[in-house]
Parts: structure tokens; sequence; C-alpha cells
């Protein structure tokens, strides 16, 4: 087959493998970044256009919305930038950034959205999703437990994919590119044969009702290329149909469904194999690829989704999560870096810093030492990548796994996830100290608890009667977490990106922690100091009055640093006791994004003297100035969190420092980086996020937006334009630890 | 001896501009100068430490945080002024190195009684405050240049690797001339690898106020960055 001239290895040309063809066909580049080229003028005409839809956009909220037609993959005409100088082809709708509805998920989502932007839908197409067919969102709550009710509107549970769609599903995107829809289906087809033997229960029915969805999303893709007037039923012959092929897969992902985070996967290795042998051939120039990588990233720079108000105020600065994972290692001890790990990179430099798509380094501390440095240099210079310890992941995922939204990983086709969101420990340690009511709410929210009326709260008591909490709150959040995906599957079933995973993957689900620092700092101060519950006169502890002082996680101190420990892993034991809808495994993340403000809002003055409506820490972060030796020792503590077997779906952890206290000169400052980034993986962290900057600057920013139309910074889990963000959230992230040096 | 405990004002694990490397950085409690544009003050007065450790517990601290050390980094124990607890020092130094952990020690040399503790440490910052009798005198409160100086010929004769630092005052020190004669100083040092040139800052003065120790340096401005980078230059 032509497609597949030149290319190595036996297994992945009998079954589909995408693994297998990378091992045996990839180049491993250990040089420096000499090579790269800049932006063909075509590149930048582009750019240059979809800059100037940015900036309106800011302005606008939304540069305009599709009220006519409903998402969907082959639901839109063609679409293009400016087609003589595109290169990459396809668009979510028919205009770039133009924003589509998507109801499956629900129906309030939606109209809130287009009401917020001013906008009126087509009164036919509503008629369809308010007479004759169900979103997910009513099914959901057709099902809802008053217990599930009840801590989701005390904000014990927030931001649950109960209403949007859950994303943070991959889909093989680099299929479509290698084999070709057409193989895709047939492959699919046998499937359904093949399930035939078993016995068709629920199970199976549900399954094969799935599989038929998938092989028409399939045919679905194939006539939405065929739109763009491209035949992508074959293999793709050469670089440009690869990327080509490649993103038609992405862009029919977001074509039909919204999820929060729509992640890319691990492309650029795939892809360099693609590029290695047009270059070889003659075929292409380095400045042609560059051109193709650039125009690629382009595309999913202006990837959107139609979204509210308060959604925005939980994910600050409309971000999609289109995370890519560049690096790593194999399991034989090679890394995975090429060129073009390199040139995904280069587009933070062709074309300036942006949020998206979100950079993911997969670290390891034997990649090449070139690409090491090149990447801290990245950082320096744009602050918009993130770190994940590559050594932790691919025991457990193999060397072909890739980063869904912020931290969680998954392998790539055969395994997807249900998100979970996140349960506010934090608040549920109020609710064991006051009997389970809610301190701001002042209702009983979960049941059958008495209040601890103790003058100085007895730490013993505190942990039994948490402990008991969180018996009964893993309940709530796994029958919460069982309705939302049975519902989601059932009426907004992404079939398009299921399509392009192996049949009956096996699935994650991830449930979250939000205000660890703050609980792990309170227990502590129960432990080691004297609290005193300042309670109103209805008997609620409003307010904590502390005696003495106590360690603070964050220091590298395992008297503190213990409690985290014992509290993540005693969370998702006492979750892995509730059987998981459609035979998921629990995983457990410890991640806010920007939630952290609203959950700090949602939560009273708690017993580490944290004040009510404060914001906690973001994802595992110490809170900020408890640290008091250094940075370091803050990363430290972080680490001691587990990932493996505990932690499995991430831990993450923000850091910005001062460009000169990272080092006199630039060298030095790449230098510093790398060593800071092999120590904290070598202690078994599991991810950083890497902003160097200066305060200054970012209250400057504040003032004058105008001034910094790119910053870019990163926040938990992903990378936001600074102007994108909410006054509150800017306080909050000026606000937070930067280590500085005197 | 092994009951000897050093006495301690803070410690920052992430030091990334106190020697070379990431190292962890040791401030230790007292120092016998009190010189004009020092950010630490609250170090000064020896018996005023914030905490005490033994040598196994220093080391124990270091070595949670060897990973991240990379090939040059370590431990420097700074001020204060280290040397003023030699004896802790030399102890503490002598077990990091049994244990193969890159040291440094930021110190001003004045000092006496150093050679063993020299044989136990890699590097040596030595902030130089000034090469005259008299600008050093005005700098450091009336203390004596020949202490420094006989430390900086120690660690000639023993070849001791030396960074020097050199605090850059407006309207005291940053003018060409001071700095081409510090460079005519400091050349018969071969054993110097890096002079550094660090722009003085106001931002202690709160902690004077505090500590109700007057700061002479109150009308002085910052040292402008760019201006120390350009006399930098000159050194080259």
């Amino acid at each position: 087959m032509n497609a597949w001239k030149n290319f190595k290895g036996e297994k992945w040309k009998n079954n589909i493998d995408v693994k297998d063809f990378i091992l045996n066909n990839y180049k491993e580049y250990t040089e420096d970044e000499s090579f790269l080229e800049e932006s063909t003028d075509k590149t930048k005409k582009i750019w240059n256009i979809c800059e100037k839809l940015k900036q309106e956009e800011l302005k606008k909220g939304v540069l305009d919305i599709d009220v006519d037609h409903v998402s969907g993959i082959n639901n839109f005409n063609p679409g293009y930038i400016d087609k003589d100088n595109e290169v990459i082809f396809g668009l979510q709708t028919d205009a770039p950034m133009k924003r589509m509805i998507n109801p499956y998920g629900g129906i309030r989502m939606v109209k809130s959205s287009l009401e917020a932007y001013g906008y009126t839908w087509n009164k036919e197409v509503e008629k369809h999703f308010t007479t004759y067919r169900k979103t997910h969102n009513e099914g959901v709550f057709d099902a809802y437990t008053t217990d599930i009710k009840l801590a989701r509107h005390a904000g014990l549970l927030t931001g649950l994919p109960d209403a949007y769609g859950r994303g943070r599903i991959i889909g093989d995107y680099r299929r479509i590119a290698l084999y070709g829809i057409d193989y895709l289906i047939n492959q699919k087809e046998q499937d359904k044969l093949d399930n035939e033997k078993e016995v068709i229960d629920e199970y199976n029915i549900r399954l094969r009702e799935e599989i038929s969805m998938q092989i028409k999303a399939l045919k679905e893709m194939k006539a939405m290329a065929e739109s763009y007037g491209f035949d992508i039923s074959k293999p793709a012959t050469n670089a440009k149909e690869a990327v080509q092929w490649l993103y038609f897969g992405y862009l029919a992902a977001i074509k039909e469904n919204n999820g929060a985070a729509m992640s890319l996967g691990r492309t650029s290795t795939f892809l360099d194999i693609y590029i290695e042998r047009d270059l070889q051939e003659g075929i292409i120039t380095e400045k042609e690829a560059q051109e193709l990588i650039d125009q690629f990233i382009i595309k999913l720079r202006i990837a959107e989704h139609l979204r509210t108000p308060e959604y925005n105020e939980l994910f600050a600065g409309d971000p999609t999560w289109v995370t890519e994972s560049i690096g790593g290692m194999t399991e034989d001890g090679r890394s995975l870096v090429t060129k073009n790990s390199y040139r995904y990179l280069h587009t933070l430099t062709n074309l300036g810093p942006a949020p998206e798509p979100n950079m993911t380094v997969l670290w390891s501390p034997n990649l090449p030492e070139n690409f090491k440095k090149y990447c801290a240099k990245m950082s320096i210079e744009t602050d918009a990548i993130q770190y994940e310890n590559d050594e932790l992941m691919r025991p457990i995922h193999g060397c072909d796994y890739a980063i869904a939204c912020c931290v969680s990983a998954m392998t790539i086709g055969k395994q997807m996830q249900f998100f979970g969101a996140r349960c506010n420990l934090a608040k549920a340690l109020l609710y064991s100290i006051n009997g389970g009511v809610d301190e701001q709410k002042e209702e009983l929210i979960v049941k059958g608890f008495k209040p601890i009326t103790d003058e100085v709260l007895d730490y013993d008591k505190v942990i039994k009667q948490y402990d008991k909490m969180l018996d009964q709150v893993a309940k709530t959040y796994t029958d919460a977490m069982n309705i939302i995906h049975y519902m989601h599957d059932k009426y907004a079933y992404e079939a398009g990106q299921m399509a392009l995973h192996d049949t009956d993957p096996e699935k994650l689900m991830a449930f979250g922690i939000a205000g660890l620092s703050v609980a792990v700092d309170s227990l502590s101060a129960i432990k080691y100091a004297k609290v005193y519950p300042i309670r109103n006169e209805k008997g609620i502890a409003v307010d904590f009055k502390i005696e003495g002082d106590f360690p603070k996680y964050g220091n590298d101190d395992d008297r503190v640093d213990q409690i985290a420990v014992n509290l993540v892993k005693k969370f998702i034991t006492k979750l892995r006791k509730h059987p998981l809808y459609k035979k998921a495994i629990h995983t457990l993340s410890i991640l806010t994004i920007t939630s952290n403000v609203v959950y700090g809002k949602k939560t009273g003055s708690t017993p580490d003297g944290r004040k009510s409506k404060t914001p906690f820490a973001p994802g595992a972060n110490p809170m900020h100035k408890r640290d008091t030796f250094g940075a370091l020792a803050s990363l430290n503590s972080v680490a001691k969190i587990p990932y493996t077997n505990t932690c499995e779906d991430g831990i993450s952890n923000t850091f910005s420092i001062t460009p000169k206290a990272l080092g006199h000169n630039k060298d030095e400052q790449i230098k510093n980086l790398v060593s800071l980034l092999d120590g904290y993986f070598k202690q078994k962290a599991h991810h950083l996020n890497v902003n160097v900057l200066n305060r200054e600057l970012l209250e400057d920013a504040k003032e004058h937006p105008e001034k910094y139309p790119t910053l870019t910074i990163r926040v938990s889990g992903y990378a936001v334009l600074f102007n994108r963000l909410s006054k509150e959230q800017q306080d909050e992230v000026i606000a937070r630890t930067f280590h500085e040096h005197m | 001896m092994n009951t000897c405990k050093g006495k301690f004002n803070s410690i920052e694990t992430m030091g990334l501009v106190d020697g070379p490397g990431i190292r962890i950085v040791f401030f230790m409690q007292g120092c016998p100068i009190c010189c004009i544009f020092c950010h630490n003050p609250e170090t000064w007065d020896k018996n005023n430490y914030t905490f005490e450790l033994t040598k196994e517990e220093v080391l124990a601290k270091i070595k949670r945080y060897q990973n991240y050390f990379g090939d040059e980094g370590g431990v420097t124990f700074s001020g204060g002024e280290p040397l003023l607890q030699k004896d802790f020092l030399k102890e503490v130094l002598k077990l990091c190195k049994e244990n193969n952990i890159n040291t440094c020690i930021d110190t001003c040399g004045y000092a006496t009684d150093y050679e063993e503790i020299l044989k136990y440490t890699d590097i040596i910052l030595m902030d130089i405050k000034a090469y005259t009798k008299k600008e050093y005198q005005n700098i450091t409160g009336n203390s004596n240049i020949d202490l420094s100086i006989k430390f900086l010929d120690t660690c000639l004769k023993l070849n001791k690797r030396v960074w020097i630092r050199q605090v850059i005052i407006p309207g005291i020190n940053d003018n060409k001339e001071y700095i081409l004669g510090l460079k005519e100083f400091l050349k018969p040092y071969t054993n110097i690898e890096k002079i550094e040139l660090l722009p003085y800052h106001n931002l202690a003065i709160s902690k004077y106020q505090k500590l109700n120790i007057p700061y002479s340096l109150k009308n002085t401005p910052n040292m402008d960055i760019e201006k120390c980078k350009e006399l930098e230059k000159l050194l080259q």
C-alpha cells in the first residue's frame, strides 16, 4: 500500500495499533532547536486575521453564535478563515469562532448562554429539544437522590457535569491518518459481530447500540471531510494529509461535543513520522513542515464552545483544554522526543504565547538534555507549558498515553474517562464539626450527625466524626457520578470520539478533591494548637480562634504532610467501596482549575485560620504564604501526596517564580529550571505549572489590559490569557505565593 | 563536640543565586560587622537565633533536597557570618563532604582560624564590601579590612574556588573608577572564578524599623539594575 511506503513493523498493519506503528517508525531527536524555522507568509496572514477576531471577541464576549443549527459532526457548511492562505482546513461552524449550540447536555445552559450574549434561539430548533427530545440534564435530575441535590445545593459537590458536556475523552485521532475511515468502520462492524457470541444483557445491548452510533459517526466524519474536498476513507499518504486527516478527527469531536475539556492526545511524534518521510523524499522543506504545524495549531487555538458566565466563574478564561502531550519516554528507555515535539512548542514563538493548545510536557530526567533546556527556555519566555511526571504515568499506562484536561492520564484509544469534578473536603470537615449543617446556608445537608459542642476541638473526636462524614460523602458522590454518566451516555453520547477508541475500552471514573490544603492545615491546627470554635446563636461554628502554632502543609514537615497523605488515601478507599457504572475504575484528582475561588466563596471560616469566603489554594498547592522555608520545601510537601494507587487522576501544583530569583541570567535560569523539574519529579511528584514572571507585571496588566493582549499565565492545570480572568481571579493569582529573592 | 548545635535564623530551600545551581541556604545567626547595606539585620545578634540544629539534623534537611541539586547545586551556609560559629561550621561541612554534598560558604572573611573549614568547603562566596581600608571602614561600621584580605590570601594559598560579590550602592561605589580599581585589586587572585555586582536595594528598611536600628542609607535610592549590568561589563 502506497500510504504505508517505507513504514516498518507488522503488528500495526494487521490490527489497530498506533503505538506499535510509532515505536517502529519514529526517529528520536536529541539535538537542539537550531533547525526550527519561522512562520511562512501564509501562516502570518491567517494568524493576523485570527488575532483581530480574538480581540474583537474579547470585547463582545462571543464573536457570533449559529442559532439555527445544533452541534453535530456534519451539521454545518464548510467554513474558512482565508481559503487561499489556509493549509489545513476545517472549522467548527461555517465561520471562524462562530460558536455552535449543543443542547444535548442541557437546555438551560444553552438558553442562559444565549441570553447572556443577547441572542435568541431559532424557535423551531428549540422546539425539538423542549418538546420531542430529552437532554442529559433532564435525565440526571429525574434520577438524582435527595442527598445529591442537597450536596449540590450547598456546594459540597460542585462543578458536576450534570448540565454540560463531560468532556475529558480523547479520541485517537491518529487512527484516521494511519488507517483511513473505511478500515475503522470495518473493524467496528467486526467488533459488533464478535459481540454476538456474548450474553446479550443490558451491558451488551448498550454496547451494541453504541457501536452502531460510532459507525454512523465515522460515516459522518467522512462526509464532513468531503464537504471540504477531502476523501479520508483511505489512509493519509503524506504529511499534509496526515495532519489534515488527524485534524478532521479532532474537528468532528468538537463539532459533536462541547465537553469541558476536549483534549487532543499525543500527536506530535506520530506526525513526525510522516514529516520525516516527506523530508527524506524531498517532498517538503522544514519551512513547509513548520507551516503545517503552525496552521494546525492555529485551528486548535480558535476552537471554542458556548458557555455561560457562571461557567466561566468556575473555569475562567474560556478554556477548551486542547491538551497535547509532548515528549516522554518509551518503555525500553528511548525518549519520544522528535523534531515535531520542538515544532509544536515553537508555535509559541512563531504565533506568540497562547493558552491553547494546552502544551503538556511529559517529563523524565532521561529526556534529552537539549530538549529539557528548550522546554525550560520556552517556559521562561511564555509561561505556557505544564509538566507532568512520565516516570509515574508510564508504568501505569504504557508509553502511549495522553493527558486529558489538566492532569488526567489515559492510554490513548484504550481508556476513557468519566469526569467527576470535585468534592469540597474542607466543607466536609466543617460539617463534621457542625453535625452536617451548612455553615453558610444554615441548613441541614448531611443527616445523621450530632454537632461537636466542645469548647476546644479534640483531634481524635473530630477525626472520628470526619471519617464517618466522608463515608456519607463518598456514597453521595459515587451515586451522583453513576447517575450522571449513565444519563450522559444515554442522551449525549460522544459517538465520534468513542469511534476512535477500541470497542469497550477501560473506563476510569475520576473523582476529585478541592480544599485539600485547607482541610489538612485545619486538622493540623486542631491536633497541634488549641482551636476554639466560635458558634453563632444557632450553635453553628462560624469562626475559630487558634491558640498556639501548628505545622502547616507546604514546609516539608511530616507532622502535617502525613495528614494530607492519610486523608487522600482514606477518601479513595471510601469511594472504592461503591461499585461504578459500566464497571469503571475509581480514580482521584487534586485539581481545582480556577474553581478554588468559588469553592472558597462557598465555604465558611475554617479551623486553620482561613476566613469565610476567602479563596482556597488551587489544586494541591499549599495555602498562600504559609510556606516559610522556600519553594522546594513547598514542592516536597506536594510531592508526598501519593499518585500511584491513590491519586491516579492527577495532583496539580502551580508554581510562580520571579525571573530574578530563578537566576542571574537566562542561561542560569534555564539550567536552574531544568534542575528544579528534575528534582521535583524525582521526588515522585506528579504535575507542575510553571510561571516565570514578576508580580508587578501582573499588577500592571490588571490596570492596563490593553498593554498585554497575549499575556498568558498558568493557573491550575491550564494556561489562560490573563485578561480573560475576572478581577477577583486576577487578585487571587496576584496574591498567590511568588517565590522571590531578597 | 558532637552535641554542638548551630544557631540559625532561617532556611531557604530554593537558593538559586547563592552559589552554583540549586542550593539549600542556611542563614546562620550572628555577624561580627554591621554593614550599612545589610538586608538581614535580624541575623546580627548572635543570641537572637530562631532555632538550633545539630549537624545531623542539618544533613537530614539537606538530603531532602539532594534530588534538585543537579551537577552543581548543594548547600550554602550564609548568614549573618557563618565563620562566627566556626566549630559547628567545621563539623557540619565535614559531614556534608563525607556525604558527597557540594558545599559553599557565603562570608565576608572577617574571621580567624578557618583553614580547616576551608578544607571542607568547595566554593567560597566572598562579599568583599570594599577594597580600600577607608571604604571598608565606612561600609562595615569601622571594621578593619586586614582580616578580610588575609582571608582572600588564604583562599589563594589553598587554591579554593572563590566567587566575589560586591554590592553596588548609588553615590558610594557606582562608578567606573571604583570598579576598575576593584578589578585591579583582585587581579593577583587567580583562584577567583567570578565577580558579581549586586545592585543595592532598600527592601530591608522595614526590618530596621522593626528592630529599632537606625538605617543610614535611608536617603539612598535603589541601584539601577541596568547601570549595574553596565558596570559589570567593565570586569570582563
